[in-house]
């Protein structure tokens, strides 16, 4: 008794030593800022053999995360909790679990950023080196380790990176090393400093490190990476360049080719008020970096090759969507967007604008190394290519015209033609399968019955001969700003030439909104697809259900 | 009997540390700002601590190139945005968070449209984090102070109009309450 006594008091003695400490550290607690953001997507799925819906044994699935982020001056730290219960259909499985897969701690100053924990990291357009996260793919690449940036005078920024990236909810088996340097040449040349024109320099280095452990190759075990890049704007006019090598770098994704990778990215543009120019090209040439030689799967990705072609966001304009091809491709995109001036004859009260794309994304010149390798021959350095020469397999290819008009106070539109070339055998990876040519058109239209009571019509329609043939879509919106929406839609696949297989995939959905809370529940089916954000993509299952999403910033 | 006095100290200790605690995060919703670089049209790193419109409000909202729904929103404010900044002296700052597939071509993007807005770019999602967006469009409304008063997730047809109203407001310097 009198020992717990002892404790007790010596307990109660510490604890008051200590209240003044406690008190200390929540005044900084005080003076500092808690925020976060939570979103959770479920589905109750039914099965649909007719569309190819699976039965799902769970019946429910469900992914969500809460981040929570913590300020302080010059001090932040956070981190983010994901649940899968179990991954939803769609969604890469090993991401299956439970846990706190992102932290960090973070100091900033105006010289100096230091993170500790996961990090989101791009160096220049990212081409050997971006760590990223993409809710909506189920892609999160961050790099667990540390991150410098240091800016020693105005002008130049050196940044150092080390790590290893997340797999799920574990780590990659490498390590990634990253230098990166980045000059200014206004801020540091006095002569240069009032210069109209701006150009900025940078360079990196990044390098990975894995065993090898492979029974038949020897391996690298460092794989080194450097790009160079350039920045110049005069006036009306922006020049963009990267150029990155890559060593020799046998994985699964190449085919295990010894053969070393390069990537070139270059863009220009030209604008003034009313009109914009965009003119860019690259190519890529073996250029897969992972930290893990032998994943497959959107992990472990450490550089970020984005296609090279609009992202569209309408759903027939999106059904053939442009996937990079990391192990060669090359292409090219012109954009104009031109504004005609409003209280004129063509552009009306309001003014309309215009935007004409087009892109165009093939193979790169692939010739044998020598007469007795097969081209791409694991094992061997796979193939030889010629920078100047292209290859003959057009991959992607997509001119679309955008018209966007306000007519009067009530009813606006969004007027889109679009015709696309989708290589499905290299972009799914079906071989065999057709190329596949179509005529997009889209109508838009918004009416305003009242100031905060509108109508939205959307009509589209895909016309193709190929796959699964035409296809016809509806949808329409009742609005209630800011709080509520209601939608219907159907997407009918009534040109499909086996008679059996002309479906419809008819959606409701009721959205409530208040400030930065946002709960939207969607009763219909999926088609089956592929999703591609940046050319990055996903395979989406054919579904039936009913699907709740509650998104929340606090 | 120590036990016992232990446990109502700590009890005590641990509400008075829970009190302060929700006094100080429930009398204002409001945050300032957070310190973040983002990068200009050109190119150029400029911190958000540099955001200012001289005492009058800001609206900071958050956009690609790929989202639809954001563009509306964007033209729907640019056909009022005369007669509100001619009323409030509030400033529009949008900030883009298009990847390297896209982020060369805001600039002839939203010049090619004749928007009169200020625009950042935000590639590597530092400012979208920091604010914890989730889903764009979302916009913010800081007041003269660089506080963050409000805030708001997605765009539908008219909502422009209560944004304004909590533009109004700021710019009278009334308190945000919703």
């Amino acid at each position: 008794m009198s020992f717990t006594r002892k404790i007790n008091t010596r307990k109660l003695f510490i604890l008051i030593c200590f209240s003044p400490l406690l008190s200390f550290s929540q005044s900084i607690l005080s003076s500092g800022q808690i925020h976060g953001s939570f979103q959770m997507d479920a589905q109750y799925y039914i099965k649909d053999s007719l569309i190819g819906a699976p039965q799902v044994p769970e019946k429910v699935l469900m992914n969500a995360f809460a981040n929570l982020l913590y300020t302080n001056g010059d001090f932040s730290a956070g981190l983010r909790y994901e649940s899968f219960q179990d991954v939803m259909q769609g969604f890469d499985p090993r991401n299956k679990g439970n846990g706190i897969p992102y932290r960090f701690i973070s100091y900033k100053s105006d010289e100096l950023h230091v993170t500790v924990g996961n990090i989101y990291e791009q160096f220049g357009t990212g081409i050997i080196l971006r760590t990223y996260q993409d809710w909506n793919l189920g892609i999160d690449n961050s790099v667990d380790g540390v991150d410098v940036a240091y800016t020693p005078i105005p002008g130049i920024t050196v940044k150092g990176l080390i790590g290893t990236q997340r797999f799920f909810f574990d780590k990659g088996d490498g390590i990634v090393r990253g230098l990166d340097g980045e000059v200014s040449l206004n801020d540091l040349l006095k002569g240069f400093a009032k210069s109209k024109t701006k150009i900025t320099l940078g360079g990196s280095f990044v390098s990975k490190y894995q065993k090898d452990q492979d029974p038949i190759y020897k391996l690298p075990l460092n794989v080194g990476a450097g790009a160079g890049r350039i920045n110049i704007v005069s006036g009306k006019i922006n020049i963009v360049s990267e150029y990155a090598y890559k060593i020799n770098d046998p994985s699964t994704a190449n085919s295990m080719i010894y053969k070393p990778g390069d990537a070139l990215f270059i863009s220009s543009t030209y604008s003034q008020k009313g009109l914009g120019i965009s003119l860019s090209g690259k190519r890529i040439d073996n250029m897969s970096f992972r930290s893990d030689r032998a994943v497959t799967g959107n992990a472990l990705m450490i550089n970020y090759l984005p296609s090279l072609t609009k992202e569209q966001a309408y759903t027939l304009a999106a059904m053939y969507p442009d996937a990079t091809q990391p192990n060669g491709e090359e292409g090219l995109q012109a954009e104009l967007t031109y504004n005609i001036k409003k209280k004129t004859k063509i552009g009306g009260r309001y003014g309309t604008d215009i935007t004409v794309n087009y892109a165009r994304t093939g193979s790169i010149d692939r010739q044998q190394v020598n007469d007795t390798t097969a081209i791409g021959q694991s094992g061997t350095m796979g193939y030889t290519s010629d920078f100047l020469k292209t290859g003959k397999v057009l991959f992607f290819e997509d001119f679309n015209i955008t018209i966007e008009k306000k007519i009067n106070k009530k009813l606006s539109g969004v007027l889109m033609y679009l015709y696309q070339s989708y290589n499905k055998e290299v972009i799914e990876g079906h071989p065999g399968a057709p190329m596949i040519y179509s005529h997009i058109g889209i109508l838009d239209l918004t009416y305003k019955i009242r100031e905060k009571k509108s109508f939205q019509l959307e009509l589209q329609h895909l016309l193709t001969k190929q796959d699964n043939g035409k296809w016809a879509m509806a949808m329409l919106q009742y609005t209630i700003a800011p709080k509520w929406f209601f939608a219907a839609s159907d997407l009918y696949n009534y040109g499909n030439s086996d008679n059996s297989k002309r479906f419809h995939y008819y959606n409701a959905s009721v959205g409530f909104i208040k400030n930065a809370n946002r709960i939207s529940l969607t009763y219909g089916r999926t088609r089956q697809g592929i999703l591609c954000v940046g050319g990055v993509c996903r395979y989406v299952p054919a579904s039936n259900g009913l699907s709740l999403t509650v998104i929340s910033s606090f | 009997m120590k036990r016992i006095i232990l446990s109502i100290a700590l009890v005590i200790l641990g509400f008075a540390v829970f009190s302060q605690d929700t006094t100080t995060t429930k009398a204002t919703k409001k945050f300032k700002l957070p310190s973040v670089d983002v990068k200009t049209l050109d190119g150029t790193t400029i911190n958000t601590s540099q955001f200012t419109n001289n005492g009058k409000p800001i609206i900071i909202t958050f956009w690609a190139m790929w989202c639809t729904n954001c563009i509306k929103e964007l033209k729907a404010i640019q056909d009022v945005y005369d007669d509100w900044q001619k009323e409030t002296g509030v400033k529009v700052i949008a900030i883009s968070i298009d990847d390297s597939k896209s982020v060369d071509k805001v600039k002839p993007f939203v010049n090619g449209k004749n928007w009169d807005y200020d625009f950042y770019l935000d590639s590597n999602k530092d400012l979208y984090r920091a604010l914890n967006v989730n889903q764009i469009p979302h916009t913010f409304v800081i007041n003269g102070s660089g506080e963050v008063v409000w805030q708001h997730v997605t765009y539908t047809e008219g909502s422009e109009t209560d944004l304004y109203k909590i533009v109004k407001e700021v710019a009278a310097g009334q308190e945000i309450k919703e």
